[in-house]
């Protein structure tokens, strides 16, 4: 065994014999930019003239965010969120708990806070948690989630503060600032909201 | 916390010291040592080395202090498995100490004093079996003598008992502390008697524990990450993101204006930052700019390689096969009737806690490291030659490490060499290389992948008759069979039972980087062979664990049988389970230790889960069986992790699981209940830290084969992309509960 | 920039970017190495830190964030619960490596706090944050039982 070792290490020290190595120099800077997708503006759906058929295609549009990974991940249908672009089950294993925000034993804020967190990649803010269970969205259609929303025993919300919550909840908005790898929702907050509001203004047709 | 570095000594060799297993360069009175002779070898070549042990009346393993306290110093590596109480327990037992004023360090790398140091193969308890035993009897002869003499009584009328000598005829003790003046002075017997089994009191029983829970439970214990010395700098270092790619250009302007770092340098295995502290180097090493030269790079993808491999077990590359088996005339013949098997196991990482990392300072020719090393000989030869100087300047000071599974303990000791290579420019200040997660995650070493292809013909008695066998797998050793690829294939009992065995091992070589991990061949073989011979058991109509029964009366083999008898009274093989539930078998052997696992599984959404697993072992005589049972534990959930999850794959040759988000582990909450029977034994000491590995993998899919009938071609069985990757279980269902 | 916070009754002044994790203050710079680097993503727990009495994985936490707030660590976890924790914790041979025990040793001693009489459910939620790759799993739900009882009077 000895000598075998021995014989190793001899051959490893002619293998690896010292190559010259580079010196420091000026590089350009590696850009890394994720790719925003873009949100239709409400303005273009004006040239629909029937204004079901409108409010439909308003809300279709505004399903690319409702059903962008960044908010399906904190609607899921179990006590489970999931992560990623894959949507994946949330590791460590999680639940949601009393009040949506973790077991009393494993708490949301073991490990996130108010911000997203550059040095661990964990996302953050500060109404981190997930939706209440009968706002599951996971595993339903674009027009499940449209009747689900229109519906207060479901939603919590009328109209108004359904607007309120999409157009301008800061845990909403946090869909379009995920910090990390992750890819932003499409558009912006202002956009979505506003394609929500037209969606409400034109009768709050549903997909099928 | 850690200790001074101690000053030099020449090592002397002495009678003494050579009874006492003191030195292994001597001749014929080194009692009980078999290896003396490739240690001479080895220390001609090497020069002995290290920083020499403080010298000793009782050799450099035992120290015996006025304070009433014997100190032994553990030459193996404490890296989880417990080794430190395995070693204590063997000397103690036969010096009659009293264990619990027994307290264990750890030897530095000394090859003269110590022997090669090293764990592998689960051999630390095996290998030291007759040297700690003698090396405590003959301390013991010298406490009897020196009692004899001062009472003038015959030693033969002496007893000990806990570290007290007494003469029971005239009613006079002492501790070893009264006679320790008096015992230093003896010559230790050149054949010290060893006791019978049958009069242990320490070997075999509970009372063998470990001396390190208090300090691991109270975040006193220190590991390499923890050491702080005066002056340090910390190293991060930038990699090539692929295996064999160089560095071509870098730009270390942005590294330089975080605070804290010192010093960003062109190493041969990247660019590393060096820094006051570690976040530091973090963030300088996050700021580098870096281009690689991938021409000599692996740019393969996963999917590539698998196809690769089928390729090369079907002859149509030019990879070369050798033989590893080969019995029986007609070895070309495998006509109608061949069950043909295919199995594809990928890369692992072993991903023990505490990621790599290593202290070093270089100052001229003296190297100092400090490190959880694996194989401290390795390290000190590698640190040696890195730093361009003779391992008999480098002192490895080893501490415990924070999990290995083989990691710490591969031939070219890298993160280490490393290590070195940034203390040489650091002008004598201390470095502590930090390796992140996914530094470690990316670096290679992992578990070599394998592709296995089994063509078997059953005779009319429905036994293998026939058994051809490729196997494709990297060779973990520059040079030599492939010898690990093959392990517990070559030496199965049902190939022993075959007529005909054609068995072929073709070891393509590529630059992604292989290492021994926990079980090695065996943590794949394991698998191919239990779970072949339960598909074919089934073809055959027949109960698994008959079926095995008589292939082993067949091969003569006796321990497998055993234990396959005690497993199934203890499982209660063939008594109904509830609905839905199903057990699976399988007995493997690996590093002498034969381990049989019975598992209870059922179905939930398309994935097993376990609940239950009793496993019976055979490693001849058991020094701790606590620990045994700890490492049984252990091993299944390291081998159900390896099972459900693991798999490292490359995307244009670049690493896709970088940390326990993409590389999930087994947590509490899947983890089974597991039930530890050893088997009485009379037989020299086996290992135990990996072969409880190799057969948990088969005991599920043996289940799984029996609760769907769908046999498993691949592991791991919930792979990435697939629905319950990583997801776990709900709380509750699991029953860890019901054990320990 | 600086920031005080108390670490295990100390109040301490640290003068670190405001975006480094609590991990290394405790460890770099306030020299409090019982908590451990695993992973450095919040994934394996060895971490683990009491902040204003919840746990929390000092990996994923901010200076900033951290500042003004109570922080035990292992070093200096106290009480009734911790002591049961620790005695059983020996008692029981849990750990074999060590080196995720610290985390797991705050992860169970907030259990114990928050539901003195844990359910194998309990111990399944609370601690499927903390890897440990010896898969010491077992000892760790049997010495959470055991001091549950211990920890009684």
């Amino acid at each position: 065994m000895a000598l075998v070792i021995a014989a190793i290490v001899l051959v490893l020290a002619i293998v690896l014999r010292p190559q010259p190595l580079p010196e420091a120099q000026a590089l350009p800077a590696n850009h890394r930019s994720i790719e925003t997708a873009q949100l239709r503006p409400a303005a273009a759906f004006a040239t629909i003239t029937d204004p079901a058929v409108r409010s439909v295609a308003l809300f279709e549009e505004a399903g690319r965010v409702i059903q962008h990974p960044r908010c399906m991940n904190c609607h899921p249908r179990t006590d489970r969120p999931t992560q990623t672009d894959a949507m994946r089950p949330h590791m460590p294993w999680v639940t949601r708990g009393p009040d949506n925000a973790g077991a009393a034993t494993l708490r949301c804020t073991t490990c996130h806070h108010d911000a997203n967190f550059a040095a661990s990649g964990v996302p953050g803010n500060p109404k981190w948690k997930l939706a209440p269970i009968e706002m599951a969205w996971q595993g339903k259609t674009l027009g499940q989630i449209c009747r689900q929303i229109l519906d207060p025993a479901r939603a919590h919300m009328g109209r108004d503060q359904l607007l309120q919550h999409m157009a301008k909840d800061e845990l909403v908005g946090w869909a379009w600032h995920p910090g990390g790898k992750r890819t932003p929702a499409p558009g912006t907050q202002a956009e979505f909201g506003a394609l929500i509001d037209a969606w409400l203004k034109t009768g709050a047709r549903c997909p099928a | 916390m850690i200790e001074a570095p101690a000053p030099k000594r020449r090592f002397r060799m002495t009678r003494r010291r050579m009874i006492l297993g003191g030195t292994l360069a001597g001749g014929a009175l080194v009692v009980g040592y078999t290896a003396t002779h490739p240690m001479q070898v080895a220390g001609a070549i090497l020069q002995g080395g290290g920083s020499d042990p403080e010298p000793s009346a009782f050799g450099p393993f035992i120290r015996v202090t006025p304070d009433g306290w014997t100190t032994i110093v553990n030459r193996q590596q404490e890296l989880g498995q417990g080794i430190h109480a395995g070693m204590a327990a063997m000397i103690a037992e036969e010096l009659d100490a009293d264990w619990d004023r027994v307290r264990v360090i750890d030897a530095h790398s000394n090859l003269r004093a110590y022997g090669m140091q090293g764990s592998a193969g689960s051999n630390s308890i095996a290998s030291n079996w007759d040297l700690m035993r003698t090396a405590g009897a003959a301390a013991r002869a010298m406490f009897v003598a020196a009692a004899a003499m001062r009472w003038s009584v015959p030693r033969n009328l002496i007893t000990v008992r806990d570290g007290v000598v007494s003469h029971p005829g005239s009613n006079r003790s002492a501790t070893f502390a009264e006679l320790l003046a008096e015992a230093a002075r003896q010559t230790p017997p050149q054949q010290p008697s060893l006791k019978h089994p049958k009069d242990y009191r320490l070997i075999g029983t509970d009372r063998v524990r470990r001396k390190d829970s208090l300090p691991k439970s109270t975040g006193a214990q220190v590991y390499t990450q923890d050491v702080q010395l005066p002056d340090m700098l910390v190293a991060m270092v930038a990699h090539s993101p692929r295996f064999g790619g160089r560095l071509a250009k870098f730009d270390s302007s942005d590294a330089r204006k975080v605070k804290g770092v010192v010093d960003v340098i062109a190493i041969e295995t990247g660019v590393a930052v060096v820094a006051e502290n570690t976040f530091a180097a973090r963030q300088g090493r996050d700021a580098l700019r870096t281009e690689w030269n991938d021409s000599a790079a692996e740019t393969r993808s996963t999917p590539q390689l698998v196809s690769y491999y089928h390729d090369i077990a079907a002859g149509r590359t030019d990879v070369e096969p050798s033989e590893f088996h080969s019995k029986g005339e007609d070895a070309a013949a495998f006509g109608a009737g061949t069950i043909e098997f295919a199995f594809d196991f990928p890369y692992l990482a072993h991903a023990p806690m505490e990621t790599m990392d290593c202290v070093a300072q270089v100052d001229g020719w003296d190297v100092k490291i400090i490190s959880g090393s694996h194989l401290p000989t390795v390290d000190q030869v590698q640190a040696a030659r890195v730093a361009a100087t003779i391992p008999g300047r480098v002192d490895v000071q080893v501490i415990p490490a924070g999990g290995s599974f083989g990691r710490r303990g591969n031939l070219t000791a890298d993160y280490l060499a490393e290590c070195v290579r940034i203390a040489k420019r650091t002008n004598g200040r201390p470095v502590k290389l930090i390796w992140t997660r996914e530094d470690e995650q990316s670096s290679g070493l992992f578990r070599p992948m394998a592709h296995h292809r089994i063509w078997v013909q059953l005779g009319p008695d429905g036994f293998p008759a026939r058994w051809r066998h490729h196997v494709v797998a990297q060779s973990l050793l520059p040079v030599g069979p492939n010898a690990q690829a093959v392990e517990g294939i070559a030496t199965s009992p049902y190939l022993a039972a075959a007529r005909v065995v054609d068995g072929k091992v073709f070891s393509p070589s590529f630059p992604v980087p292989v290492a021994f991990f926990r079980s090695v061949g065996h943590s794949i073989n394991g698998m191919v062979m239990e779970h072949a011979i339960d598909q074919l058991a089934k073809r055959a109509g027949r109960d698994p664990a008959d079926y095995r029964r008589a292939m082993y009366r067949r091969a003569g083999a006796k321990r497998h049988l055993a234990v396959l008898d005690e497993l199934c009274r203890k499982a209660g093989w063939g008594t109904p389970l509830a609905a839905g539930w199903a057990r699976g078998l399988a007995v493997h052997e690996a590093f002498g230790t034969v381990v049989g696992q019975v598992a209870e599984v059922r179905m939930q959404d398309g994935r097993p889960i376990v609940r239950r697993v009793v496993a019976v072992v055979d490693c001849g005589i058991a020094v701790s069986p606590d620990q045994i049972a700890a490492q049984m534990e252990g091993a299944i959930g390291f081998g159900l992790s390896a099972a459900l999850y693991g798999a490292m794959t490359l995307k244009d040759g670049v690493v896709q699981e970088t940390n326990f988000d993409t590389y999930p582990v087994v947590r509490m909450n899947e983890m089974p209940a597991v039930e530890t029977y050893i088997l009485p034994s009379s037989n020299r000491p086996t290992g135990m830290g990996e072969p409880g590995v190799p057969p948990i993998a088969p005991a599920i899919a043996n289940a799984v084969l029996a609760l769907t009938g769908a046999p498993t071609r691949s592991l791991p069985m919930l792979p990435k992309g697939s629905a319950n990757f990583g997801s776990g279980m709900s709380p509750g269902t699991t029953p860890g509960a019901t054990t320990v | 920039m600086s920031y005080s916070l108390t670490v295990n009754g100390q109040v301490r002044h640290v003068d670190e970017d405001g975006q480094t994790p609590l991990l290394w203050v405790l460890r770099d710079t306030l020299k409090l190495p019982g908590t451990k680097y695993g992973c450095g993503i919040a994934q394996c727990g060895a971490c683990t830190v009491h902040v204003d009495g919840q746990p929390m994985r000092s990996c994923s936490l901010a200076l900033e964030a951290a500042a003004g707030s109570q922080i035990v660590t292992i070093e200096a976890v106290d009480g009734p619960q911790a002591d049961a924790i620790r005695d059983a914790w020996v008692a029981r041979d849990v750990p074999q490596c060590g080196f995720c025990q610290s985390g797991q040793i705050m992860s169970a001693v907030a259990l114990l706090r928050s539901v003195p009489k844990p359910t194998d459910a309990d111990i399944d939620i609370a601690m499927s944050g903390n890897i440990c790759r010896c898969a010491t799993y077992n000892r760790i739900r049997a010495a959470i039982h055991d001091a549950a009882g211990s920890a009684q009077s």
